[in-house]
């Protein structure tokens, strides 16, 4: 212990560190003042202060991304957590059948982006998708999933949830694992009722994962980008462009990048708040 | 458990709850695994039959053609390539960096220990996405996109590694390195040959996580990789789908998916343990 507080100790975090500050850290800052300047992609900026923001909120195009993400999010997130909150309840039990369940369930979800899309477009797809095929087997006519201004952000819920049902199944598995078996034990001598049980015994063992799962998916729903971009391009008529494809057509295929980082300050913002009001929602019930 | 779990009031509704649990988990199991086995079912359909949309046949006729198309367009395997490259690089440099950090963190005192740590951890809440103009310009600046170091290096600053092997090398006994100083050991060699080999679970599942991670990034690439010969897998596959219906389709497209999709599954199933574990992992934070 001859080097308790030592400075050499430093060298072990130090390649971490400058990775992580080079990389993550300064373009974090570096963004914060790029969205007060006007600036394009060949370099050349001209600090125009709050400018980029109120420009934001007077953009329809914005505004309408701002509102699909929000809906987007709005939609998916109960969702996927109520079906993995019932998977992870049906699926907690031994046996093959259920590990097996829950083997493919999880499967999905480590397909990329790009593969994932190239599946759903075959079944949503109008011409010749599994879903038109059905629907003409019982006589119905195709809808457009994906053209159909009302059915595409429907569209891309559901197949979000495919592709994300597996981490949510998973962290409530473990939560339900850590509850004691005596637990039910002793309400099964009460003779209580399932769902006094659940309502009494599960719920409050599974609070603390249900708050994490819904932050930590909001955050990442938030972010929605590959599958509009991939199969929609944000059509028709911007239904389903969110405001991460918004930002990047704003930086990459108008170069226009003050203007984009002062939407992508908006969404951290937006993913911050979302992110902090379960674990203050936590700390209430926690005093509660 | 769960059979103490649904307590019966009576036997009745014992059985409605099964046969809804039940027809549950069958239509999950048909909404998971339908989609997929389309795929693949059309992916040994012959173009001319998906070209006129014939009707849903499951008699065939079946073909190879598809796959064999597909692997004499060599780019695919330039892209298969580049991800392993992109994907190994990526999974060597996180473990490196995170395995010193964690042991520093983990283990040692230094000035600024706790504080470094705080900075280290506000960068999990930071999303990719609010950072991507800015590091797009400093790897425009120094001419690197279009390399492996550009598509590489972003990953190892994502923190997460460094904090599950903090946690990994905090859950060590003292007694191991204790036992190592009075030996006379260097601080490297206490890491190195004595706590990180106890680390060995940790680091896989982070192994695994990583080259998941890595193999199915999007965003990235296709900001940073704008030549055709320097896409990953993944990014070749949303241009694949871009311009199928001129080039290649429906067919080839869905056998693309197949083979992209194939490895990564194959990854699963045999590491699957540790990807559930590393996915838990993060739930302590």
């Amino acid at each position: 212990m001859t080097e308790r507080r030592g400075w050499t100790h430093l060298l072990f975090v130090l390649p971490f560190l400058a990775v992580y500050l080079w990389l993550l850290v300064y373009p974090l800052l570096t963004g914060v003042s790029l969205s007060l300047h006007r600036a394009n992609l060949f370099g050349g900026a001209t600090f125009i202060g709050l400018e980029n923001y109120t420009r934001l909120f007077r953009d329809a195009t914005f505004r309408q991304a701002l509102g699909n993400t929000v809906l987007f999010v709005a939609l998916c997130v109960p969702v996927l957590v109520t079906v993995a909150l019932a998977l992870a309840l049906a699926l907690n039990r031994a046996g093959r059948f259920a590990a097996a369940l829950r083997s493919i369930v999880f499967a999905s979800s480590v397909l990329s982006v790009t593969v994932m899309t190239i599946v759903w477009r075959q079944v949503l797809t109008v011409d010749g998708g599994l879903l038109s095929h059905v629907a003409q087997g019982v006589g119905a006519r195709p809808l457009a999933f994906l053209s159909d201004p009302h059915l595409v952000l429907p569209s891309l819920v559901l197949i979000t949830v495919w592709w994300s049902l597996g981490l949510p199944m998973i962290l409530f598995l473990s939560a339900l694992q850590q509850i004691p078996r005596s637990v039910y034990e002793a309400a099964a001598l009460d003779r209580a009722t399932p769902w006094s049980v659940f309502r009494h015994v599960t719920l409050p063992a599974l609070t603390p994962a249900l708050l994490l799962v819904i932050a930590y998916e909001c955050a990442l729903q938030f972010q929605l980008f590959g599958q509009p971009q991939l199969l929609t391009q944000g059509g028709p008529n911007g239904a389903s462009r969110p405001m991460v494809l918004y930002i990047y057509e704003t930086g990459f295929n108008h170069w226009d990048v003050g203007y984009a980082a002062a939407a992508s300050q908006i969404l951290f913002a937006l993913i911050l708040v979302v992110a902090l009001v379960p674990q203050l929602a936590r700390r209430l019930w926690g005093r509660a | 458990m769960s059979a103490v779990a649904i307590a019966p009031i009576n036997t009745r509704g014992r059985q409605t709850w099964a046969w809804l649990r039940l027809a549950f988990c069958a239509s999950m199991l048909a909404f998971v695994l339908l989609p997929l086995l389309w795929a693949v079912y059309l992916s040994f359909r012959p173009n001319v039959e998906l070209m006129r949309h014939a009707p849903l046949k499951l008699t065939g006729p079946y073909t190879l053609d598809n796959y064999i198309e597909l692997f004499r367009n060599a780019t695919l395997f330039r892209w298969f390539f580049n991800s392993m490259v992109v994907s190994g690089a990526s999974v060597a440099g996180v473990l490196v960096l995170s395995s010193l950090a964690g042991f520093a963190f983990g283990r040692l005192q230094f000035p600024g220990r706790n504080w470094l740590y705080a900075l280290v951890l506000m960068g999990l809440a930071i999303p990719d996405q609010s950072v991507i103009l800015t590091r797009h310009q400093i790897f425009s600046d120094l001419h690197w996109h279009n390399s492996y170091l550009a598509l590489i290096l972003p990953g190892l600053s994502a923190p997460l590694g460094v904090f599950l092997m903090t946690e990994a090398f905090r859950a060590l006994p003292k007694s191991l390195e204790d036992a190592a100083r009075l030996d006379g050991a260097s601080t490297f060699s206490t890491f190195w040959h004595i706590l990180l080999p106890q680390t060995v679970p940790a680091l896989a599942s982070l192994a695994i996580y990583t080259f998941l991670l890595s193999w199915n990034d999007y965003w990235w690439p296709l900001i940073s990789a704008t030549r055709p010969a320097m896409f990953t897998l993944t990014e070749g596959m949303a241009a694949a789908q871009s311009n199928y219906i001129e080039v290649t389709g429906m067919g080839v497209l869905t056998a693309q998916a197949v083979v992209a999709g194939l490895p990564v599954l194959i990854i699963y199933i045999l590491f699957q343990k540790h990807i559930v574990g590393a996915v838990t992992g993060m739930v302590k934070l």
